[in-house]
């Protein structure tokens, strides 16, 4: 019989989220019947080159390092009621991702788990380096130089559904797109032709609504006095109810923190969005444009009139590219005067960078004025005037090629400890390797998506 | 409401766009979007015809912010604003702090506006 009714929670919304998140929404996923579905979304643009790498170092690794964080906590019980788990925590590597998964499951005394991936996002596979470079990249971004670490198409909802077709409990995927991560399951239970485009979209938007995890619930939201979030340090996480004519309801974890509202709702509709009329997936063009937010009950938001448009010809994919060096570094300067020692040490930094002979790009910030709104050249804080006394904190930032002209350059501020300004305090100072990323448009023929279940080794 | 208090409620205020409306930065690539959602839904046409693409622009001029386009969702209703080349490399060799433009969505809050008092949520805030 088909349902009527697919309940989907999420457990993550990036790779740095709350490891415990997933705990409370298996929980009411566990009291309530009907398909059930727990999605967690953790890979962005730069991880996956970031998991690649470690897949380099060891070919056993290259899948999310926080799926056992994350998994783990829940898996017995996922498993025992009948929760079917979907995610993209394979990232450079879902069979490896997989096997970790069926390793954990054996450890924790979980009989009969199986697992699937979902494979055919690696470009690298398929194309040459030249043919990838030879695309030209979208979104205002030029291809960077350097050497390409890793390229993987935004695969869609269709092989997640296949996955799920050949009973898997956990489907590992690498890259896809973050929405078809809920249009699987929603394929898989409903049966919807990718062609039934308004259906599509609704499942689509689900999926838009919940793969940024507690953003639907209050995250990235709360304004004290203007937006409160009640239990905020409890954030429920979101669990979605998507009805087979397309109606979505918004809600969250029972027993939690959190708040579902119209206003948390559509500040996440329009999250990431461009056109609202035209957000672009691999399945279909999506467009919110016309939809209707209603509160009908607490913590409980109903979402309809997403329409769907034709998917657009291409897919798109990111390609990355190891990108040279950071170097920052930050020194505090408080009490009296303190803009003035703050301001001399930007000077005496300028110095010893032009001593040093290079000409590496340099930004200068005074945290504690505009720091995050101004640009590099510093024209908003030089637009107005800031006390004389209070705290401000220089930050400096450096970016390019050779590692140890970053080091020598971030070291510039460690060493104002004793020659540079009075009272300078807590220097923090660090280099990082970069990635850069580029988006490009791969005609689909060049790819192809298979989803099969993996046993362990 | 008392013949005063109408009154003052009907005095226009202006107030950082913050008092008015929320929103939320979203980017990709070089480019971040920022929604507007009004607190009151009869602010949604003084903000349309307030806070404009060209004024965006200039406000975002120090983050040498390119073409600006407005998005209107009168259902919602909300407008979004995508804004180019605004990240100054987005997270690609950034050097700001902000490689995503996370907070970017505040700034534009702290863009006046001219409002009845009644649709400011603090209107004593009103710096006009």
């Amino acid at each position: 019989m088909t349902a009527t009714t697919v309940h989907i929670g999420c457990g993550a919304g990036f790779a740095g989220d709350r490891w415990d998140a997933a705990v409370p929404v298996v929980a009411s996923l566990a009291r309530r019947s009907g398909p059930r579905y727990l999605m967690y979304e953790t890979l962005a643009e730069r991880t996956l080159a970031l998991a690649q790498q470690a897949r380099i170092e060891n070919p056993a690794a290259g899948y999310s390092p926080y799926l056992e964080r994350i998994l783990r906590p829940v898996l017995k019980s996922v498993k025992a009621n009948g929760i079917r788990v979907v995610s993209n925590f394979g990232a450079a590597n879902p069979l490896g991702g997989a096997r970790k998964i069926l390793e954990m499951a054996r450890e924790d005394g979980i009989a009969g788990l199986k697992v699937a991936v979902v494979e055919g996002d690696d470009l690298t596979a398929v194309m040459t380096e030249g043919d990838i470079r030879g695309h030209d990249p979208v979104e205002g971004i030029a291809m960077p130089d350097g050497r390409l670490v890793a390229a993987n198409v935004y695969l869609g909802a269709r092989p997640i559904a296949d996955a799920l077709a050949l009973g898997a409990d956990v489907v590992v995927v690498g890259r896809c797109a973050d929405p078809a991560l809920a249009l699987g399951p929603l394929l898989h239970e409903f049966g919807w032709s990718l062609d039934d485009l308004d259906r599509v979209a609704a499942g689509t938007m689900a999926g838009h609504l919940l793969e940024c995890g507690a953003q639907v619930t209050g995250g990235y939201f709360a304004d004290p006095g203007y937006k409160d979030v009640p239990d905020f340090g409890h954030v429920g996480f979101p669990i979605a109810e998507i009805s087979a004519d397309g109606t979505v309801v918004i809600g969250k974890a029972d027993d939690t923190g959190g708040l579902v509202s119209h206003r948390t709702v559509k500040e996440q509709l329009l999250y990431e969005m461009h056109d609202p009329s035209a957000y672009l997936t691999p399945d279909v063009t999506l467009d919110i444009s016309g939809v209707r937010v209603e509160e009908i009950g607490p913590d409980r938001v109903r979402i309809t009139g997403a329409r769907g448009k034709p998917k657009p010809p291409t897919l798109k994919a990111t390609v990355s590219f190891e990108g040279g060096w950071l170097g920052e570094g930050e020194i505090t300067y408080a009490g009296p005067n303190a803009r003035a020692r703050a301001e001399l040490a930007i000077e005496v930094l300028r110095t010893r960078v032009r001593d040093l002979g290079t000409n590496w790009p340099l930004r200068f910030d005074l945290i504690g004025t505009v720091a995050t709104f101004d640009g590099d050249g510093g024209d908003l804080r030089a637009s107005r005037s800031w006390p004389d006394d209070g705290e401000y904190r220089v930050r400096m930032a450096t970016h390019g090629g050779e590692r140890h002209m970053a080091q020598w350059i971030a070291d510039e501020v460690l060493s104002l400890y004793c020659s540079g300004p009075a009272g300078g305090a807590g220097v923090r100072h660090r280099i990082a390797p970069q990635i850069t990323t580029a988006s490009i448009l791969v005609d689909r023929e060049r790819v192809t998506a298979n989803a099969r279940l993996v046993e362990e080794n | 409401m008392a013949e005063n208090d109408r009154a003052d409620s009907n005095r226009i205020v202006r107030v950082p766009l913050h008092e008015v409306a929320h929103g939320r930065t979203g980017d990709k690539g070089n480019r971040v979007n920022i929604s507007v959602i009004p607190y009151h839904d009869e602010a949604w046409p003084l903000l349309l015809e307030q806070v404009t693409p060209e004024r965006v622009k200039a406000w975002f001029a120090a983050k040498g912010a390119g073409t600006v386009t407005r998005y209107e969702l009168p259902s919602m209703p909300a407008m979004n604003f995508v804004i180019d080349d605004v990240l100054q490399g987005g997270v690609n060799g950034a050097l700001n702090l902000d490689g995503h433009g996370k907070s970017l969505a505040f700034h534009l809050l702290t863009m006046p506006v001219e409002v009845p008092a009644r649709l400011a949520l603090h209107p004593e805030k009103a710096t006009g």
